[in-house]
């Protein structure tokens, strides 16, 4: 954190938070962006993500208890596609963080934290439903919103729509 | 014209046409299929419910497609419920009608562009007879419809068809315009 400023108290837990994090992984983990809203780090090994989690419920200064969300993010100039983790420690500690990780977006694929969180069951589903990367290790990786035999995935940039769905014109 | 508006004299004796008779039974008990696919469905609940009371017109909603007469789609066809829908459909004993209720059934309300997922009107799937517009209609709107729906049955007749009968609904058409100023006088006076 930037010395000389004055951050909230929540920020400043956050970062509390943050750093017990980053003593424990170094540099499988990205700085802290230390911003008002959704104060985040980048999990930058991958291959981590899933030890990171559990570390981040299990130990006793961090209990992130709850995930209240997980998003899908595109990001084609990078060509990748990520998602997006709020976590909170509920009735707890009550602090909050936030952790974005990343693939590729071509065939790309993040460890499943559904063993975790099982929130994260169907919320992976869903970003797989709409920007197609995959999650090792999830029970039960499927559309969750789209049929089963949907083409491409709706909410990348690039995204067109199919022609005909089972006979049945789509576009307008 | 309904039946009891020609009066009834002469030892409960009634003269009129079977199709009259036809006609008007299946007027007066239009079964719709109890199902909903979004927020016009809110508005058809309420419908149904006592401030407007559809059972005055022998309107009430069926739980099975086969004691349906009537399907109301009321509110977003998804590509994944398309199918379903059709199913449905074609479960209803003939003969059997269609009321497209909403902008959303209609032709995709705010949909039509970016909504990926959802059928650009249900008449790509199905024949719609009937197509009230709105997002969602006022309960108003919809009695508006099904009594649009009773005056094609008023229409048709042993032998024509469908088709026919829509022409027939189509040249019979009242300008509804003339109505509502002549009703507009008579409330000012």
């Amino acid at each position: 954190m930037e010395e000389g400023k004055v951050f909230s108290q929540s920020l400043q837990e956050s970062a509390a938070a943050y750093s017990i994090i980053h003593e424990k992984f170094g540099e499988a983990i990205s700085p802290l962006d230390a911003n008002e809203t959704m104060p985040f780090f980048e999990v930058v090994d991958t291959l981590r993500w899933t030890e990171i989690a559990l570390f981040m419920r299990e130990h006793p200064k961090l209990k992130f208890n709850y995930l209240a969300c997980l998003s899908g993010v595109d990001y084609p100039a990078q060509q990748k596609v990520g998602i997006v983790c709020n976590f909170e420690s509920l009735a707890l500690l009550n602090h909050k963080l936030s952790v974005k990780v990343k693939c590729d977006r071509d065939g790309g694929s993040i460890p499943s934290v559904a063993c975790v969180w099982h929130t994260a069951n169907w919320h992976e589903r869903e970003a797989y439903d709409m920007f197609g990367m995959t999650f090792t290790g999830h029970p039960e990786l499927k559309r969750i919103l789209c049929p089963d035999d949907w083409e491409g995935y709706p909410l990348r940039k690039d995204y067109k729509v199919q022609e005909k769905y089972h006979g049945i014109k789509v576009p307008y | 014209m309904g039946l009891l508006d020609a009066g009834i004299t002469r030892h409960n004796m009634l003269v009129t046409s079977v199709d009259n008779v036809l006609n008007w039974a299946r007027l007066s008990s239009l079964w719709p299929m109890g199902f909903g696919l979004a927020c016009c469905a809110i508005e058809m609940m309420a419908t149904n419910a006592s401030n407007y009371d559809l059972e005055r017109f022998g309107i009430f909603p069926r739980s099975s497609p086969r004691q349906s007469d009537l399907m109301i789609v009321a509110g977003t066809v998804t590509m994944k419920m398309a199918e379903r829908v059709v199913r449905l459909y074609e479960q209803m004993p003939e003969p059997r009608y269609v009321l497209s209720m909403g902008s959303c059934s209609n032709c995709g309300g705010p949909y039509w562009e970016h909504g990926y997922h959802v059928l650009k009107g249900v008449d790509r799937i199905i024949p719609v007879d009937v197509y009230v517009p709105g997002c969602p209609p006022r309960p108003e709107s919809l009695i508006g419809g099904l009594m649009k729906v009773q005056e094609l049955i008023r229409m048709e007749q042993i032998g024509i068809s469908r088709e026919d009968a829509l022409k027939k609904l189509a040249e019979k058409n009242v300008d509804p315009r003339l109505i509502i100023e002549q009703e507009r006088k008579v409330a000012t006076a």
